[in-house]
């Protein structure tokens, strides 16, 4: 069953066009990973998807509803999106397990001390009870970024965008994140903006490569990592391969 | 000379002790009003649309423009010519509020855009509405922002509500000025006067402080000031 279509978006920024019609297509529960230069509009179209950034052309359906319907309830369907952020975004003034139940909380109305509980829960999904009470300043960028996908998945999402997860933090400190997102494969869908090849080849179901604004090429990890059809992915793919390893967090 | 000071002191404290009651109700009373103003004129500026920006703009400007003083006689003078009337308190409360809204609104909204805008997209991203996030993700953070600013204001206000004294209000000042009168103890009256005043500064700055330590989170700005018990 189709989770969320993409129908050819379109954005731009004043005169820079970042987004040229990109179309694609995610079933439930699967994971797919876009790679891809600098610039070339990946995190644009994660928050084109959740309308942070709504697009100027386009259409985003997520469970057969057009979340680009200026008529559709944007916070409700936000509710089935969760955003995972490359610089974290934890509230400040808030302690880890309140930054994972304040959505259920005053979102989706969840009563506090349930809403605890269940943040608790995540907590523990992503191994971090035990910081459950500490502000994000005393936290490292990898728990930070682990409370991040914990706050997103306490919402139960369909499908979590994931933009650069791992960018920003220390290399030892990726390995714990990566395989916490390689823990939630196949229990939720998720569309994850990385450079972490050994992620893409290992866990996506689909690779999907952009240049300049437009999807290059798409397949399944074999596809692209031998049998790539265009000279563009694969000379992309060697550099970035040399540049992080194919190995790493696979 | 001492013992006749001591005695002087006795028989003024009554009159300047009410007098002290009108600046304190001048002071919690602007100072709570002008806050209340001054969160919706920020959010107003930093969030409204055209419209609300620029009547929020305008009245800021305006009041931040033009001497407290000639806002106080517009009120308790000026005002009555079309049928309005006050009393003095009344007008020294309405102008002092109107007049802290403005300048609380500036600070304000100086900490309302220091939040980093990734915490207004995190809140929405978990579906908050708008309102939503402003109330319990940014003016959280905002308002913690803003105390050292705050601080500032309030001794501010403490202070010059003594200006209400020239629209007849019988507060600290102006009952100084009417004990010097009939005394002729200019020097002595209000030098009892300044050390009030220095009092009322150094206890609620002290009660500022410790409420800010009291709310204080790791990460969240509000710089430590330095207070008299540290020097």
């Amino acid at each position: 069953m189709t989770l969320l279509e993409i129908k050819e978006i379109y954005k731009s920024y004043g005169d820079v066009h970042i987004l040229n019609g990109v179309s694609f297509t995610m079933k439930k529960d699967e994971t797919k990973v876009i790679i891809g230069p600098s610039g070339t509009g990946k995190s644009t179209l994660l928050r084109c998807i959740n309308q942070l950034s709504p697009p100027d052309k386009g259409q985003v359906w997520l469970n057969g509803e057009e979340i680009t319907n200026p008529k559709s309830n944007i916070n409700k369907m936000r509710e089935k999106i969760g955003f995972v952020f490359q610089d974290f975004n934890l509230f400040t003034h808030l302690t880890a397990v309140r930054n994972v139940s304040i959505g259920l909380e005053k979102v989706k109305k969840i009563e506090k001390q349930e809403a605890h509980k269940r943040a608790m829960q995540e907590l523990t999904r992503v191994g971090l009870v035990a910081q459950a009470n500490q502000y994000p300043a005393q936290l490292s960028g990898g728990q930070k970024q682990r409370v991040g996908i914990a706050r997103a998945l306490a919402m139960d999402p369909d499908l979590i965008l994931f933009d650069e997860p791992t960018s920003a933090l220390d290399p030892e400190l990726i390995g714990d994140v990566l395989d916490v997102m390689k823990s939630l494969c196949g229990k939720v869908a998720m569309l994850v903006v990385t450079h972490e090849m050994g992620f893409a080849r290992n866990v996506a179901d689909e690779i999907i490569f952009m240049e300049g604004g437009i999807i290059v090429e798409q397949g399944s990890p074999k596809e692209m990592f031998t049998n790539a059809k265009m000279a563009r992915t694969r000379e992309f793919l060697g550099r970035i391969g040399a540049l992080y390893g194919d190995e790493k967090g696979g | 000379m001492a013992a006749d000071f001591g005695q002087f002191f006795i028989n003024s404290l009554p009159d300047l002790l009410s007098g002290l009651g009108n600046t304190l109700l001048l002071t919690f009373v602007s100072i709570a009003a002008g806050f209340l103003l001054g969160v919706v004129l920020a959010l107003g500026r930093v969030y409204g649309n055209k419209i609300i920006n620029g009547f929020c703009v305008g009245y800021i400007e305006l009041i931040r423009g033009t001497p407290l003083l000639v806002q106080l006689f517009i009120i308790y003078f000026g005002l009555p010519s079309i049928g309005i009337i006050f009393t003095p308190i009344q007008a020294a409360l309405l102008g002092l509020s109107l007049n802290s809204g403005a300048y609380q609104a500036e600070y304000l909204r100086g900490s309302i855009q220091s939040v980093e805008s990734g915490q207004m997209n995190a809140a929405r991203s978990l579906g908050m509405n708008k309102l939503q996030s402003i109330r319990h993700v940014i003016l959280p953070q905002a308002l913690r922002i803003s105390i050292p600013a705050w601080s500032n204001e309030f001794i501010y206000l403490l202070q010059y509500s003594s200006i209400a004294y020239i629209i007849q209000v019988t507060e600290l000042t102006a009952e100084g000025k009417f004990i010097a009168a009939h005394t002729f103890r200019y020097l002595e009256v209000f030098a009892m006067i300044a050390v009030i005043y220095l009092a009322l500064t150094i206890i609620s700055t002290e009660i500022i402080d410790r409420v800010a330590k009291h709310f204080s989170i790791p990460g969240i700005g509000a710089a430590k000031r330095t207070s008299l018990r540290d020097l």
